[in-house]
């Protein structure tokens, strides 16, 4: 019986729905503010993109702050009672917030960003950002003097674990002496503990900061002590001009313009999609002309191009675990069930991934 | 080089740690008169990005540090009006007081986030925490008037029976740990990490609340309460850093931990006593009685 009128309730939502054609509603659950000039940042970009491109089709809601605590059931929630349509839920641990919301509600499209599972109505996507971290490393091996990079790094999931191998690999393939200090902080967004952290590492002897957390407090500390960094997720140049070589610049515009399309038009189905510099997904900010030798520039730019034809790939074997154990072999490429899991600093790196 | 190493991570600690001392220090003096103010972090949170707003707008880090010690005592004269003449209850109002500022503070501060500003050097308040601290603990243990602010905070009704004007005295209170806190605002949007994000203070104005309760109440304990927490962040910081393995998401909670460990020891009434907790905490005070 129930079953029934949840059939026919459905049915008729569906049916009144495409006779008055309503704009669709689009929904996004951010982890930060949208001024944090990094991750949220890009998103909301990404948002607005959407938003321009579609028109009236859509109309879009952002919930900001959501913590990845129980928070975000009700958040989530909230926007699945308040009709929306479709909704992104913008941080990797928001996952089992999403799919148990999901579970409840079968007729909305949920995506997940940098997840792993999907549900009928849930569907993941991500950025393969450790194709800029592979040009940041090789940019560091040839900048570095001390030998000696700093890493800020968030929290031990793959996306960092992965970000950290790369940057080492590409690093120590033109700088074997090249050291690396990583510092966990356990947050995404705190510009003092950034900050602080950033201070420990330069103190330590680093002349270049890598930094993996949202805002642009470790590139400042940077600018300030008068070593390098790299920014994160949005282009920070203006933040640190002396101190910035380049960001990693995650587009999600395009993507987020596809997907709504789908739901107006009806055709959206579940998935993972996983994407790089070859779909615009993942791209460089302008390098620093004015710290950088134009030979360097010359070469991330002819690296970006190899890796968009699939000439060059961050994970190319030999590749060994700390252990000394081969895990990718010479001439293969780390498929991607491998690195979506990575959870093994590559041999070369000091110290332990905090389990 | 390993003078050099250990004398930047003691600058390190000192940058972290000062906000906490500010503002740990300020609800000391709150909760010393018997009220306790839950608004710390909203209140830094105001000051920050009042601080922060008049920087851009005027250039001039003196009057940035004004208007923001000018918010902080705004706020907390809010909440003095509400809970010491409307006597609402002390922890809604200072929950309300907390939510209150990070709102505000998100709404004031919209278009000035990104705005790229110069920095100031922290080592004018670094001293001047230090400062703070030793003259709290002499005007609390040296002068009539810290013994009468503490007899208010322990027996309201024995201070007013003599004479003390119970209202006016946690009125100045609640005011000093306002703009107290909101110096400790706008030193993290000035000094600390040069910019204004939304929520920056990330959780500081409560770890400040648990210091007071760490330290007893006692100024000089705020201090190295406060010095234990900044220290042990940063010494963590640096063993990660040495590619010692470290459990990191530990240090974060020692804190919360520690004060939980505080709490439960003084939670027995004997101790409580002799752990100085003003007796009036969150009583709240009616002149008829």
């Amino acid at each position: 019986m129930i079953r029934i009128i949840t059939f026919l309730s459905t049915f008729l939502v569906f049916a009144f729905g495409s006779a008055y054609a309503d704009p669709k509603k689009v929904g996004f659950i951010y982890i930060g503010p949208p001024g944090d000039h990094g991750w949220t940042y890009m998103h909301d970009v990404g948002r607005k993109y959407m938003e321009s491109q579609l028109g009236d089709s859509i109309t879009t809601t952002y919930l900001e702050n959501i913590p990845e605590n129980a928070d975000a059931v009700r958040a989530i929630r909230k926007l699945a009672d308040s009709g929306h349509d479709l909704i992104f839920t913008t941080s990797f641990n928001y996952m089992d917030q999403t799919h148990e919301v999901a579970k409840d509600f079968p007729d909305i499209k949920f995506e997940h960003a940098t997840g792993y599972i999907q549900a009928d109505n849930v569907a993941t996507y991500s950025a393969r950002f450790y194709e800029g971290r592979m040009i940041e490393g090789h940019i560091a091996g040839h900048m570095t003097e001390t030998n000696t990079i700093g890493y800020i790094a968030s929290f031990p999931i793959p996306e960092v674990v992965r970000g950290i191998n790369a940057f080492y690999l590409a690093a120590s393939k033109v700088n074997p002496d090249i050291k690396m200090k990583i510092i966990w902080v356990f947050t995404w967004y705190d510009p003092g503990k950034e900050a602080d952290a950033a201070n420990t590492l330069i103190n330590q002897g680093a002349d270049i900061i890598v930094q993996h957390t949202d805002t642009y407090a470790p590139c400042q500390a940077a600018q300030k002590a008068g070593v390098y960094a790299f920014g994160q997720a949005s282009n920070q140049e203006e933040f640190c001009p002396d101190a910035h070589l380049t960001s990693i610049e995650d587009i999600w515009g395009p993507y987020y313009a596809e997907r709504a399309k789908a739901v107006v038009d009806g055709t959206w189905s579940s998935g993972d999609t996983w994407d790089g510099m070859d779909k615009g997904m993942v791209v460089m900010s302008p390098y620093n002309t004015k710290l950088m030798p134009a030979s360097l520039i010359q070469e991330a730019v002819n690296m970006e191009v190899g890796i968009k034809d699939g000439t060059i790939h961050p994970f190319t074997g030999p590749i060994y675990n700390q252990a000394g154990e081969l895990v990718v072999p010479e001439g293969e490429v780390a498929p991607d069930g491998m690195l979506l899991g990575m959870n093994f600093y590559v041999q070369g790196i000091d110290g332990e991934v905090p389990q | 080089m390993n003078l050099d190493l250990i004398l930047g991570i003691l600058q390190i600690v000192l940058i972290a740690t000062t906000p906490l001392v500010f503002a740990g220090i300020g609800e000391l003096v709150t909760e010393k008169s018997g009220v306790l103010n839950l608004g710390v972090e909203g209140m830094m949170l105001v000051g920050a990005v009042s601080a922060f707003i008049i920087l851009v707008i005027t250039g001039s880090y003196f009057l940035a540090f004004f208007v923001s010690i000018l918010s902080g005592i705004i706020m907390s004269g809010l909440f003095a009006f509400l809970v010491l003449f409307l006597m609402s209850n002390q922890i809604a109002t200072g929950l309300a007081l907390t939510i209150f500022g990070i709102g505000l503070s998100s709404m004031l501060g919209k278009q000035y986030i990104g705005t790229p500003i110069d920095g100031l050097s922290p080592w004018f308040f670094v001293i001047f925490s230090f400062i703070i601290v030793f003259l709290v603990s002499y005007f609390f243990y040296k002068t009539k008037a810290g013994l009468i602010l503490r007899a208010v905070g322990e027996s309201h009704n024995s201070a007013h029976a003599l004479g003390y004007s119970v209202i006016k005295i946690r009125f100045l209170s609640i005011i000093f740990g306002g703009s107290m806190c909101a110096l400790a605002g706008s030193y993290i949007s000035i000094c600390y990490a040069p910019m204004w994000q939304e929520g920056m203070t990330a959780g500081r104005g409560w770890i400040a609340l648990a210091l007071v309760v760490f330290a007893t109440w006692k100024p000089e304990r705020v201090l190295i309460g406060a010095y234990i927490f900044g220290g042990v962040t940063i010494l963590q910081m640096n063993l990660q850093a040495l590619g010692l393995r470290f459990p990191g998401q530990f240090f974060s909670m020692a804190p919360y931990v520690a004060t939980i460990i505080v709490l439960v020891l003084i939670s027995s009434n004997k101790l409580r006593i002799k752990l100085s907790a003003p007796a009036s905490l969150t009583i709240p005070f009616y002149k008829g009685r």
